[in-house]
């Protein structure tokens, strides 16, 4: 099968993306098939016109790979992928759209606010953060709606700390959330085709505010337990709440969900990803490894049955 | 940070981030020569050889005296090394000098490519804070009094005396002096990379520590890539002889020898002196009407309470920013807005430099300097806007040498003194976790 791996592209996670999609090239050479690496670009339309695919991968992070637009150009071609539809990668991709759908689904989500960036100023809702930080209670997050990889993610203790939080999480997007901090134990479940795969324990090695940029994709600064040291009705609960979450966000294919179990056993979804990792050190490997795919295995999956 | 860099290079993007040297002004006739000698005599036999020595050609080895000279340094050939440009000089010295654990001093900010390095070695980074006269000299003995009660030798100091990258000062004659008394007396060894001394436009010449020291202590690096062309790769070592011999083993390890055909260049170049003069002549002056250019914007584009160092040579300066804001966050915005630099975090190993950001002048022309520096200075504005907001605060206030925005100053203005700059010891721990 001629199957287009799109990675690369123009955003901050541009590295990441290249890393995970050479490793699909390699799997889908081992599978027999034949690859075509595409480093996302103006040209896309013409190299998939040219190609012809018969199956495209997107392992392409950021914007244009998570929000739904590559998926659209790939629906309007009618070249099949693995990743959810473009309508479905549209609610994932925006923090705030995710957090009221599944709050809607009683699915819980931490306590928070948004702030657009027009009327935060225009507005003067500035003013408002300081009540409202006031109302959730320190610790808070500050993150930018639509980013990935914990750019521009930050944790406040006080009000200089929010405000300086708040303008670097503008750099990325136009749109920030305001959540409590929610403590607990932080997972990754990996959910393929409505099957949720063996969780994943996300530890920093210097605690549990320390699970950055830099961390998610260095090796030895995060220790990942998988499957993670869990009774029966914890892991059972965790799964559940991952395959609840992806079917009322209308998402198939592979999805993951992150999400932190409180010290009271609530499963609590901070975001989904669309467009998992794919590289040595990502999540989504090391569950299927775990539920007894290896990476080829996985790999297959992705491609239409 | 790195992903954020891999995209400055999109071509719609004004990139101050890079460290390019210009080299639109080479001239035709030194190509001519260097066809000549690719073509003529001995020159192909030469430059098609497979393998050279490992220390280098003899005539680069004379074309490096040459360049020494012109700072006031002699070396001996015997203490030479020509190296894969000034990178593997660095990688040399690690290698050959630093084992898992070392303790190494440098600058801080530093060289954000001497990292790779330090850290590939597993050495234990200590950075020292500089001010407008380069490393204070005061923190450095404090420091080696410490390391030496816990019981702990420094490999090295490694140093950029002279428009200090990424920094843009130079170590005034004073601190020259002291360091290399220093480094006698404490048996500390310094590494003085010197990439940029040539390219002063402004002020007197100063000695290099080397000459000052006459080679005991200081192992100098060098390159070709600033005064000739980066592309060819060539550096150099210039290293007591002991040292430089574990060096030359460590290098046929690394890659045998350095390029014949680069060496082949390089001696061709070398051989019309005086060209090489005017073309060194003609490089200084772009690069100080670019500084110019770069110094009168940043007047015009940044907020008080910004500010920035005021480099008599070389291609960088320094600019930092108020401490709301943070360069790497700000680099994601300024991405958005088609403009890149250099985020002070990357000079730094221990998470300091979130306030500062290095630009480059040389590689970029004087439009696009001016544009490029608006551009920053509207991203910061507007971040200074936006936490005001938050805080409560008064909105920032333009430079009292203001002009309406977009509005081009000429080239020739005056430059105008930037604030220099201190750089304060700052913990990680004050920026939000």
């Amino acid at each position: 099968m001629r199957v287009a791996v799109l990675g690369g592209g123009p955003s901050f996670e541009r590295q990441v993306s290249i890393a995970g999609a050479e490793r699909v090239v390699h799997a889908l050479g081992e599978l027999g098939h034949k690859p075509l690496m595409i480093d996302v670009g103006r040209d896309l339309v013409a190299q998939l016109t040219d190609a012809r695919p018969e199956a495209a991968i997107v392992v392409l992070h950021g914007s244009v790979g998570e929000d739904g637009s590559v998926q659209a150009v790939l629906e309007g071609l009618g070249i099949p992928h693995q990743s959810p539809s473009a309508a479905a990668c549209r609610r994932v991709w925006d923090k705030a759209i995710t957090k009221g759908i599944l709050d809607a689904a009683g699915i819980a989500v931490p306590q928070g606010v948004v702030f657009d960036r027009q009327p935060f100023t225009a507005l003067g809702a500035a003013r408002a953060l300081t009540p409202i930080a006031e109302r959730l209670g320190y610790p808070l997050v500050v993150k930018p709606a639509r980013s990935g990889s914990a750019l521009g993610v930050n944790r406040a203790m006080t009000d200089k700390h929010l405000a300086q939080a708040m303008v670097a999480a503008y750099s990325y997007d136009d749109s920030v959330l305001v959540e409590q901090f929610v403590a607990g134990r932080e997972f990754g479940v990996s959910v393929i085709d409505g099957e949720a795969f063996p969780a994943v324990e996300i530890k920093p090695q210097d605690g549990p505010e320390a699970y950055d940029f830099e961390a998610r994709y260095s090796i030895g600064l995060v220790q990942y337990e998988c499957p993670a040291q869990l009774d029966d009705a914890t892991a059972e609960a965790i799964s559940t709440t991952a395959v609840q979450a992806a079917e009322a966000l209308g998402v198939d294919g592979i999805v993951r969900v992150d999400l932190i179990v409180t010290p009271h056993g609530t499963p609590t979804v901070l975001e989904l990803n669309n467009v998992p990792g794919l590289t040595d050190t990502s999540l989504l490997p090391m569950a299927a490894a775990a539920g007894g795919l290896s990476f080829s295995d996985l790999v297959a999956r992705m491609l239409p049955r | 940070m790195r992903d954020l860099m891999a995209i400055t290079e999109r071509p719609e993007v004004i990139s101050l981030a890079g460290g390019l040297p210009d080299v639109s002004g080479f001239p035709p006739q030194m190509l001519e020569r260097v066809a000549k000698a690719m073509t003529d005599g001995a020159g192909p036999r030469r430059a098609r050889r497979p393998y050279g020595p490992t220390e280098g050609m003899a005539k680069v080895h004379e074309a490096i005296q040459v360049v020494m000279a012109e700072e006031g340094t002699q070396v001996d050939l015997g203490e030479l090394l020509v190296t894969t440009g000034g990178q593997q000089a660095i990688d040399l010295v690690c290698k050959t000098l630093v084992d898992p654990g070392d303790v190494v001093l440098a600058e801080g900010p530093t060289y954000p490519g001497a990292i790779p390095s330090f850290t590939a070695y597993q050495a234990d980074v200590r950075q020292l804070e500089m001010d407008e006269h380069g490393l204070r000299i005061d923190l450095l003995e404090e420091t080696l009094d410490q390391l030496d009660e816990a019981g702990i030798r420094p490999k090295f100091l490694y140093t950029i005396p002279t428009f200090q990258n990424p920094a843009g000062v130079t170590m005034s004659l004073e601190r020259r002096k002291q360091l290399v008394k220093i480094a006698q007396e404490r048996e500390l060894l310094v590494v003085e990379d010197s990439p940029y001394s040539l390219l002063r436009y402004e002020g007197d010449p100063l000695p290099t520590l080397r000459s000052l020291d006459g080679g005991n202590y200081v192992i100098y690096l060098g390159t070709f890539s600033k005064i000739l062309a980066a592309g060819l790769r060539i550096g150099w070592i210039a290293a007591p002889r002991a040292i430089r011999q574990k060096m030359n083993i460590g290098k046929q390890g690394a890659d045998l020898c350095s390029p014949s055909t680069s060496q082949v260049v390089i001696e061709a170049c070398f051989q019309d002196l005086p060209l090489w003069r005017s073309y060194l002549e003609d490089v200084k002056g772009r690069y100080q009407g670019r500084r110019d250019v770069m110094l009168s914007s940043l007047a015009h584009a940044m907020p008080e309470g910004t500010s920035w160092t005021r480099p008599e040579g070389g291609l960088f300066l320094w600019v930092t920013l108020p401490e709301a804001l943070d360069t790497t966050d700000l680099l994601a915005r300024a991405l958005r807005s088609n403009v890149a630099f250099v985020p002070g975090r990357a000079a730094y190993t221990d998470g300091r430099g979130g306030h500062s950001m290095r630009v480059n002048f040389s590689g970029v022309n004087a439009d696009d300097i001016h544009e490029g520096v608006r551009r920053i200075g509207d991203v910061v504005f507007e971040q200074l806007e936006l936490y005001g907001d938050v805080m409560g605060e008064a909105p920032p206030k333009r430079r009292a040498t203001d002009r309406p925005t977009g509005a081009k100053p000429p080239v020739d203005d005056a430059p105008e003194q930037g604030a220099l700059v201190e750089f304060p010891r700052r913990r990680s721990a004050e920026r939000p976790a």
